[in-house]
């Protein structure tokens, strides 16, 4: 019986909302940008963490050589560090091939010229396997290379990790207060249009009450409709996240691809497109049950 | 039924609207409650539905003293009495059905019942095959008629209506009044304000007039009850 009663409670919701179409319309795109803010904020935090775990096999040690080491000592050491297990890939850069790209990219080539012998040192560039890419693996490696005699340098290319990983965890926090401000802004939405709605209804109620309706009976309608809006909301805002994401996919794959990277631009998963729902819903509720708690009880049947 | 036991009300404003009141009206009684427009009639019936408080003295109604009566007690309070208004306060966008079937809807009775209860009020007060109309499209008479279906669809022992012949012509009064009776007829207690003489001689029941917040009427034998409830 009291399942009955909530359907039509919901249903009466429902082809109120439906009435007016334009209002409707309306509270419903201002709760959908709310929730839109957050949800991308969140959704450029994943696929930037996506991206960075697809840039970190780039992550690479640069072993420098110093200038007086022959070129087969060089090529001797390269096979020493493709011997360790911790090292994918080890490439050596000859001090000419390195003269030869500098010339080739840098356009001092006349300048080069000028010059009696190659300053440049022969280089292995060291890649460690994926198991081995934490701080601390890096960095034992890099202690292990740097001990070699023949070795004057070596870089580690790691720190920009670091820093996009600073950036990211700034973006979380933004990304934290945005929900909390947005979230905060969407129960007054919310709150308010139940409030006209009330205002409107304000005979309807004093009547329902007149003739021996509860508080809760008076109330439920208003909470189904603040349910309602919060619900088409979120589900608006999860439509303008993924129509952003296939704008934006294909540029994005393009930037990528020029960076070397098959990193493609991925939608909302399942589970945040659920908490987004919820969160709509429950806001809508909340929201509803606020306005409803302050203005209903002031409504009493007057004769 | 009803006993009111040194009853005042004083409103805000400060306006004494009833003064030191005490009657009791039976259970399966009618009585017309007269006097002056702003005499205190409506008052009255306002501390009988529960719309008011007493300032001092006692209400009691269907054994409830309404001054200690919780506030989440109300609404199961207000079912037991019907009550008609001289506007009808219909709601303009509903259909007749819809008004009608409020009180049930509001106790959760079931659908069915709810259809069946609604066209028995509707047919008794001469309204069935109306319930799709709004009440814009009813003549007043007929408005009153649908107010007083909604007040006794739920079957209440208590019906009370105040100035429910107000905008209506004397042979359409005459009409609503005799529909008030057919319900005493059936064991409801029955309380009608009206400024109506007429009417109320032609009927000849139990009249208690207010006269500046003051009640006169057949007092005497009701204060002895209102002793034995105390």
């Amino acid at each position: 019986m009291g399942g009955a009663r909530h359907i039509q409670a919901l249903l009466g919701s429902l082809g109120r909302l439906a009435r007016n179409p334009f209002s409707t319309a309306l509270t419903v795109l201002v709760i959908a940008l709310a929730l839109a803010l957050p949800t991308a904020l969140r959704l450029l935090v994943l696929n930037a963490q996506a991206a960075t775990g697809d840039f970190s096999s780039a992550i690479e040690l640069s072993v420098y050589l110093k200038t007086d080491v022959p070129l087969t000592k060089a090529q001797q050491l390269e096979r020493n560090a493709r011997e360790r297990a911790d090292v994918a890939r080890v490439e050596l850069i000859s001090a000419d091939k390195a003269m030869d790209e500098f010339r080739k990219y840098s356009g001092f080539g006349t300048a080069l010229d000028a010059l009696k012998d190659n300053p440049l040192p022969h280089v292995l560039h060291v890649q460690p396997r994926a198991g081995a890419q934490s701080a601390t693996a890096v960095e034992s490696l890099r202690h292990y290379f740097t001990a070699w005699p023949e070795v004057d340098l070596v870089q580690v290319d790691t720190e920009w990790v670091m820093r996009f990983n600073a950036i990211l965890d700034v973006l979380r926090n933004l990304l934290a207060i945005a929900a909390v401000l947005l979230g905060a802004g969407v129960l007054a939405v919310i709150g308010n249009t139940i409030r006209l709605e009330i205002l409107n209804r304000r005979a309807e109620i004093e009547v329902t009450k007149l003739v021996g309706g509860s508080n809760a009976f008076v109330r439920r309608p208003f909470l189904y409709t603040g349910m309602l809006y919060g619900l088409a909301g979120a589900v608006l805002a999860w439509a303008i996240v993924e129509a952003a994401v296939v704008v934006l996919g294909r540029p994005i794959s393009t930037l990528a691809e020029l960076y070397g990277s098959h990193f493609a631009l991925q939608g909302p998963p399942a589970d945040d497109v659920s908490v987004l729902l919820a969160t709509g819903i429950v806001l809508g509720w909340m929201g509803a049950w606020i306005s409803a708690a302050r203005h209903l009880r002031r409504i009493e049947p007057r004769a | 039924m009803i006993i009111f036991d040194r009853v005042s009300k004083r409103y805000p404003n400060g306006r004494e609207a009833l003064t030191n009141a005490t009657f009791e009206i039976h259970t399966g009684e009618m009585v017309f409650l007269t006097g002056r427009s702003g005499a205190g009639k409506s008052t009255v019936l306002k501390l009988i539905a529960l719309l008011e408080r007493p300032t001092r003295g006692t209400v009691v109604v269907g054994g409830k003293n309404t001054s200690t009566l919780r506030a989440r007690h109300v609404p199961a309070f207000r079912r037991h009495i019907g009550v008609v208004f001289q506007d009808h306060k219909l709601l303009a966008d509903r259909p007749v059905f819809d008004n009608v079937a409020l009180p049930l809807i509001v106790a959760s009775t079931s659908f069915k019942d709810v259809d069946k209860r609604v066209r028995a009020a509707l047919d008794q007060v001469g309204l069935l095959g109306k319930e799709r109309m709004l009440p814009m499209e009813l003549s007043v008479g007929e408005q009153q008629r649908v107010g007083i279906a909604r007040a006794v669809v739920s079957k209440p022992p208590l019906l009370i209506a105040d100035e429910p012949t107000g905008n209506l012509d004397p042979d359409l009064a005459l009409e609503i009044m005799r529909l008030f009776r057919r319900f005493q007829d059936v064991g409801v207690t029955v309380v009608v304000a009206t400024h109506d003489v007429h009417i109320v001689r032609e009927f000849g029941q139990r009249e208690l007039i207010i006269e500046n917040g003051q009640i006169h009427g057949n007092l005497n034998d009701s204060l002895p009850s209102v002793i034995a409830v105390r």
